[in-house]
């Protein structure tokens, strides 16, 4: 076993769960944040607003400003007509508003959200973001494109959360993509996974190089690099995965 | 008052004809007019085009089977052109691709791959007489190859242009006899927008009152959009009370959902 699969096989004893890369993921916005989750990990960054501050989490289905998801303890409590873009049931939050898709995706396409969560297969070092198509054998019915091209070009912020490593062990930061391209080239600001925040350097569409800011409590940045694969610089102030 | 509303829901889509353009909303099933695309479901009709957020072929299963889009493209020669956002749950309820049963039925079916924003874009420049919207979404990826680009300002744009559905499948709360339409929470979603631009709506609802019941600054769909009313019964499809009796069957006990739920948090069941 090389240096890598040793570090693999400790990645899935020990990797941090979903919920906790959604709490990570909610550090990153201030009062008042406009923010639309997508599907997958980034449905369960609604449950993890820090305290002390108002966010209003934007869901692509036409609602504005819901609460945490309802546990399955509480299931006698849903309303089936209100759920997030996860289409997990939500509490409703006084000033919550619901509005149509075609005026979800307005806000998105014209710049009123400030910050987007996606869910996805691959991010490249140039942030460039994969995570629509599907393997299936007959062709055109294995796509996901759905609402992600919109929820990657449209928001100020483009925040991707996943696991660092797929089922495999091959990491999902790559060099270049290998899955055809969500949104537009170049869009993604943020990664966060279960092993590290990693920013990605640039404007919009000039997007170019990695900066590790943290990594996961018992990993060094040496570590993660090996993992991932692809060159990354380490930030100036780098620390431990802040919750 | 011209009489809007239809007794039944067969007598509601009767004369959908072959070759015709269907639009409709999904996202999950509150939004969904289920009981339309069950008499759909069960009408003689060839080569339709549908258009809305997703289809994925499944079967109707369980004690109470619920139709849509998903179902009807399963149906030998019954749909000949999916516009939409979303196929990619081809897959049996363990998880695994469905290669064997289902890509059969489906490999003759064209697939139009749309983003959720524009389906709403082609139903927008249709419900307005636009010949066509540019919307940003797509440059730099496959899309630019099935829609003409525009450089505006010194911005790229690709042009998307109208569908305009020939009939289009429509749930909300509360209709009035003359057609004004009320959305409760989240079934609005894609029914305005399937309301204002398709030449025959047809909405099924919970409520039908009197004109003047819906105050009209709460009308969020206004009457001339709509040319046919269907009540469902009380208890049927997509009421109020078979959306109590569908929590208990997706989160209750043993339900569909809640299993789902425990096996991806690790809870077993």
């Amino acid at each position: 076993m090389d240096e890598r699969e040793k570090l693999v096989k400790r990645y899935n004893e020990s990797k941090l769960d979903m919920d906790t890369i959604a709490m990570r993921v909610a550090k990153e916005f201030k009062d008042g944040d406009i923010v639309n989750l997508g599907r997958g990990i980034p449905g369960l960054v609604g449950n993890y607003v820090p305290q002390g501050v108002d966010i209003h989490w934007h869901g692509e289905n036409g609602i504005l400003g819901y609460g945490t998801a309802y546990t399955l303890d509480e299931w006698e409590e849903m309303d089936m007509c209100v759920h997030n873009s996860s289409i997990q049931q939500v509490r409703e939050l006084p000033g919550m508003a619901m509005f149509d898709f075609g005026e979800a995706f307005g806000m998105l396409r014209g710049g009123h959200i400030d910050a987007g969560v996606l869910g996805g297969f691959q991010v490249s070092e140039k942030g460039d973001f994969a995570n629509w198509a599907f393997e299936y054998p007959v062709p055109n019915w294995g796509i996901g494109i759905g609402g992600a091209f919109e929820l990657t070009i449209g928001p100020k912020r483009c925040i991707v959360a996943i696991t660092h490593l797929d089922k495999y062990g091959n990491s999902k930061i790559v060099k270049e993509l290998t899955m055809p391209l969500t949104g537009a080239p170049q869009q993604v600001d943020l990664i966060v996974t279960d092993l590290a925040v990693i920013e990605v350097k640039g404007e919009k569409g000039k997007k170019e190089g990695l900066v590790l800011r943290e990594t996961a409590p018992g990993w060094t940045a040496d570590e993660v690099k090996l993992l991932t694969g692809v060159a990354m610089e380490t930030a100036a102030d780098f620390k431990e995965y802040q919750l | 008052m011209k009489n809007k509303i239809f007794s039944s829901f067969d007598e509601a889509v009767a004369d959908i004809f072959d070759g015709a353009i269907i639009a409709f909303s999904t996202f999950g099933t509150a939004s969904q007019a289920i009981n339309l695309w069950e008499a759909l479901y069960n009408k003689d009709v060839k080569d339709l085009t549908i258009m809305g957020n997703m289809v994925m072929p499944i079967r109707a299963e369980g004690p109470i089977p619920i139709y849509g889009p998903s179902h009807c493209v399963l149906q030998p020669g019954k749909v000949k052109k999916v516009i939409t956002g979303f196929t990619s749950m081809v897959y049996t309820s363990r998880g695994e691709a469905n290669t064997d049963e289902f890509s059969v039925a489906i490999q003759d079916i064209e697939v139009v791959p749309t983003t959720f924003g524009n389906i709403c874009t082609k139903l927008e420049a249709a419900a307005s007489g636009y010949g066509g919207i540019l919307t940003p979404v797509g440059i730099g990826t496959f899309l630019e190859e099935q829609n003409e680009k525009f450089v505006v300002n010194g911005k790229e744009y690709l042009l998307e242009k109208p569908v305009v559905p020939d009939f289009g499948f429509v749930k909300a709360w509360k209709a009035d006899r003359l057609g004004n339409l009320i959305y409760r929470r989240g079934q609005r979603l894609h029914n305005p927008l399937v309301a204002r631009a398709s030449k025959v709506t047809i909405a099924e609802v919970l409520e039908i009152v009197e004109p003047g019941e819906i105050d009209p600054d709460h009308v969020h769909t206004p009457h001339l959009y709509v040319d046919r009313i269907v009540k469902i019964p009380k208890g049927g499809k997509g009421s109020a009370e078979w959306d109590e009796v569908m929590k208990v069957q997706s989160f209750g006990p043993g339900g569909s959902r809640r299993r789902m739920m425990e096996a991806m948090s690790g809870r077993g069941s």
